[in-house]
């Protein structure tokens, strides 16, 4: 990945990502994370991702979001005003912040992966053929019991939202 | 030590001797459990019938004992602490055989007394329940293979002690007869228990870990004179305790607060006794500390003449008996202190047979006299009441040492021994003398101013004297009897093989005869002053008034120790209750929990409910910990 | 070729912005989306790495962290779903019932 395209990819990362924070609409938050799902799919595309970046559509893009759309819809959620009474804990919460930008960079600094030089890459990185032998060679029993997860939480999901209020 | 060669030589081992003390423990639970509801007759039935079944196994364990040996049940293992182990086995040997005879055989005609005398008390299933339980206790302390046993006996009846004495609990002066007789015996057990524990120790650090009598015995010989006679005190301490002896013979006269069948069961078969016993089972390590053995004779000379003293003026027919029997428990230390151990023995045994007769005949007058209990008020009872006057007169002969009844045996021997023995002392013997004589007075003056002379009660109360109902007059009738024969009983040659050979002793005439001379004249000094010149008992008192006064006042013994032992501890438990207590105690314990509830109701502000308070701290501190690292 | 903290420094910048949204957000749905965020940044960290390190690891995990996220997102929203029922708020600061 080049400086152009990073920068094509970032910038508008930064900025979506930020709308889904600050619109004070749920709707416009919910597509504006679609928004950024996109970007990261394409970014995870540069990164030779293939795989990922086909789930990160088809999963979050896809079925998460539209959860979230749905349930936002369901609840008919206003634009919620602005907040006036919670001063206190909004500067705590951006200083909080601004410590954390701070120490991650300073993290960064410490790190000596800027340094060392790329590692060549197999060929068929990142496509679905190379991630699914791993998958179900080494990864077998994490992958099984990922699935059970998954349907407990169905199962979970179901029993929570017939419960009657 | 001539001692040393009457270890006992034959053991039987048998399996009966825990019925002797299963019976009236049985007792109790039938008492407790189906006392309440199964009445009157039930109760009056099994409580006597109980210690009656004992008496026969203690008299078949005495049948089968076998000569110069002994029988022992060893019932189970107790206690095993590394190399130590005890028994919970029980002994016969002849002075075990001779303590158990006397508390079931005694202790059965108190209960068969018990059914008469409460006859009309509302209480009566828990009355056969303590009564029950004390003769079990007893039974368990005189059967007791070792010290722990005879331990768990002794705590035991003293626990009776305390329930029986505040039988009647709602009568608050009753109550704290009771609560004294508990806590002058607790002073001491506590000794008696230092005892136990000094001599556990001593002989432990030779190599002998131990308890049972038997193995002390055996190895007594291991122990420094010092140390035995430091043992001994302090197991004396306990004997004090239990058998009133100075200084802590308090209790006894205040135990009359209790029914008087429990008086005659407390004074004669049991408690106070097992001092007594304890000391006669521990003779040989007695015999090792001579300065031990004079100490329980001239305590034991003192008390016999001390409570005889009081005796003299007391008006509380219960009162004098209970002085009387300090006197005579005087008597036997005097005989154990001596050495003479089987006179002791022996006299215990007369003075249960008329010490009970006199304490069941004293609770028949008082039964009959309405519950009147001061003898300035009674008066020409001997006609009126036959034959509690003839048994209670024969009582008195006994305890006055009239020759031929059991009391002259005992007592005599016991003061030949004083001069023969060489643990022995012509003083200590005047004092048993005199003793003697001021006892024949005392009694005999009981005896005349209650049975003889014109009645002095109250119109209704002199209309309503009545001779008691057959069961309680049959145990007097037997007791009678056996105060008569009891010094034929030939006990010392019986006990021989416990504690070693008899020497006849060879005294001189006047040691032999002048006791009992001492002995009539009282009683004539007696016969002058209260029935032929009635109004010199009078003159006497005014003429020497300020004897009269202290002696009326039971030397203020009392008084001193209510002044320099009872107030100061009491002024110390308020100090250390309202100081130490309140103050300190209770002042740090609330302290430390009302700065955990200061800190808490800080703390709990963090917990504001909002989620996103949480969420903050919890990225606070993962920014420390990040912080942390990247430092 | 860009470095690989371009890759975390994107990565680190989109999880600050998503704490900063469950920090100053009220409405809890939209809270839940800045944690989604805060899941991709960190997905971003691993796809970089995976490609930085020439191993398929990071991929790999991924692929499970996305599993866990939907697992997340429907219970989370059936939580949040029968909050509403009963209060008839989303809003964070009105559910302090667990409180002093």
């Amino acid at each position: 990945m080049d400086h152009v395209t990073f920068f094509a990819l970032a910038l508008p990362l930064i900025v979506v990502a930020t709308m889904v924070v600050v619109h004070p609409s749920p709707v416009y938050s919910a597509l504006f994370l679609v928004m950024t799902l996109f970007l990261l799919a394409v970014y995870f595309l540069f990164l030779d991702a293939h795989m990922v970046a086909a789930l990160q559509i088809i999963v979050y893009a896809g079925a998460i979001m539209v959860l979230f759309l749905f349930v936002i819809m369901l609840l008919n959620l206003q634009t919620e005003p602005r907040e006036q009474q919670r001063r206190g804990l909004r500067r705590a919460a951006l200083i909080g912040g601004g410590i954390l930008v701070l120490e991650l960079f300073l993290l960064l600094r410490r790190l000596p992966t800027g340094d060392t030089p790329e590692q060549a890459l197999p060929a068929g990185f990142g496509t679905v053929q190379a991630l699914s032998e791993r998958l179900f060679t080494d990864f077998l029993l994490p992958f099984e019991i990922t699935s059970i997860l998954l349907l407990v939480a169905m199962v979970g999901a179901v029993v929570l939202a017939k419960r009657q209020g | 030590m001539e001692h040393s060669h009457a270890a006992l030589a034959t053991v039987h081992a048998v399996s009966y001797l825990r019925f002797i003390v299963l019976f009236p423990l049985l007792g109790v639970l039938f008492n407790i459990f189906a006392g309440p509801r199964v009445g009157r007759r039930a109760i009056n039935l099994v409580s006597p019938g109980v210690v009656l079944l004992s008496f026969f196994f203690s008299f078949a364990a005495l049948l089968q004992l076998p000569p110069g040996g002994a029988l022992v049940d060893t019932v189970y293992t107790w206690i095993t602490a590394g190399r130590l182990q005890v028994d919970f086995a029980l002994r016969v040997d002849p002075l075990s055989a001779t303590m158990i005879l006397i508390v079931t055989g005694v202790g059965f005609l108190i209960h068969v007394y018990s059914t008469g005398y409460m006859a009309h008390d509302e209480d009566v299933a828990r009355y056969f329940a303590y009564l029950n339980l004390f003769t079990a206790s007893m039974l368990l302390l005189v059967l007791g293979d070792n010290l722990l046993l005879l331990f768990v006996g002794w705590e035991g009846v003293g626990l009776c002690s305390y329930l029986l004495i505040g039988f009647w609990y709602t009568d608050d002066e009753k109550a704290s007869a009771g609560k004294k007789a508990f806590i002058v015996n607790r002073i001491g057990d506590a000794g008696f228990l230092l005892g136990i524990f000094l001599l556990f120790w001593s002989l432990g650090a030779k190599g002998v870990w131990t308890l049972s009598f038997a193995e002390i015995q055996t190895h007594a010989g291991l122990l420094a004179v010092e140390t035995v006679t430091v043992i001994c005190l302090l197991l004396f301490v306990g004997a004090t305790g239990k058998s009133a002896q100075i200084p802590l013979y308090v209790w006894l006269p205040d135990a009359m607060a209790g029914p008087t069948p429990v008086s005659a069961l407390i004074h004669a078969a049991t408690m106070v006794t097992a001092g007594i016993y304890m000391i006669a089972r521990l003779h040989f390590l007695y015999s090792m500390a001579p300065t031990a053995l004079a100490v329980v004779a001239i305590v034991g000379a003192l008390t016999a003449f001390f409570a005889a003293t009081i005796a003299l003026v007391q008006t509380d027919i219960k009162r004098v008996l209970a002085y009387s029997t300090v006197s005579q428990l005087g008597y036997m230390f005097l005989g154990l202190g001596v050495g003479a151990y089987s006179a002791g023995v022996f006299h215990l045994m007369t003075h249960a047979f008329f010490k009970a007769l006199l304490f069941l005949g004293a609770g028949s007058v008082i039964h009959a006299m309405s519950d009147e209990q001061d003898i300035r008020r009674m008066g020409g009872l001997k006609t009126k009441m036959p034959i509690t006057y003839g048994t209670f007169l024969v009582a008195c002969l006994a305890i006055a040492g009239f020759p031929g009844l059991s009391g002259f045996f005992s007592k005599d021997l016991i003061l030949e021994e004083t001069v023969a023995s060489p643990h022995g002392s012509v003083v200590l013997w005047l004092i048993g003398t005199l003793t003697a004589g001021l006892t024949a007075f005392y009694m005999f003056r009981l005896l005349f101013v209650t049975f003889w002379g014109e009645t002095r009660a109250p119109h209704e109360v002199a209309h309503h004297i009545h001779e008691s109902p057959t069961v309680m007059t049959m145990p007097l009738v037997l007791l009678a009897v056996l105060s008569f024969i009891g010094g034929y009983f030939t006990l010392v040659p019986f006990l021989a093989p416990v504690f070693g050979g008899h020497h006849p002793a060879h005294v001189s005439a006047l040691v032999k005869y002048l006791p009992t001379v001492a002995g009539l004249a009282g009683i004539g000094l007696a016969y002058q002053m209260y029935v032929r010149d009635p109004a010199m008992a009078e003159r006497v008192a005014q003429r020497y008034a300020a004897v009269y006064r202290l002696l009326l006042n039971k030397y203020y013994v009392d008084e001193l120790y209510d002044r320099f032992v009872v107030q100061p501890v009491v002024a110390a438990s308020q100090w250390l209750w309202r100081v130490w207590d309140t103050v300190i105690i209770d002042g740090t314990v609330n302290g430390t929990a009302q700065t955990v509830a200061a800190n808490g109701l800080l703390l709990r502000l963090w917990q504001t409910g909002n989620v996103q308070v949480y969420a903050l701290s919890f990225l606070l501190g993962a920014m420390v910990i990040l912080g942390y690292y990247l430092w | 070729m860009v470095p690989i903290s371009y890759h975390l420094v994107l990565s680190g910048v989109l999880f600050t912005i998503g704490v900063m949204g469950v920090l100053l957000r009220r409405n809890t749905i939209i809270i839940f989306m800045a944690i989604e965020l805060m899941l991709n940044a960190v997905n971003l960290s691993f796809v970089a790495l995976a490609r930085h390190l020439g191993s398929l690891d990071g991929q790999l995990i991924v692929f499970f962290v996305m599993a866990v996220a939907a697992a997340e997102a429907a219970v989370g929203l059936a939580i949040i779903l029968l909050v509403f029922r009963g209060r008839e708020t989303v809003n964070a600061d009105e559910l302090n019932l667990l409180r002093w």
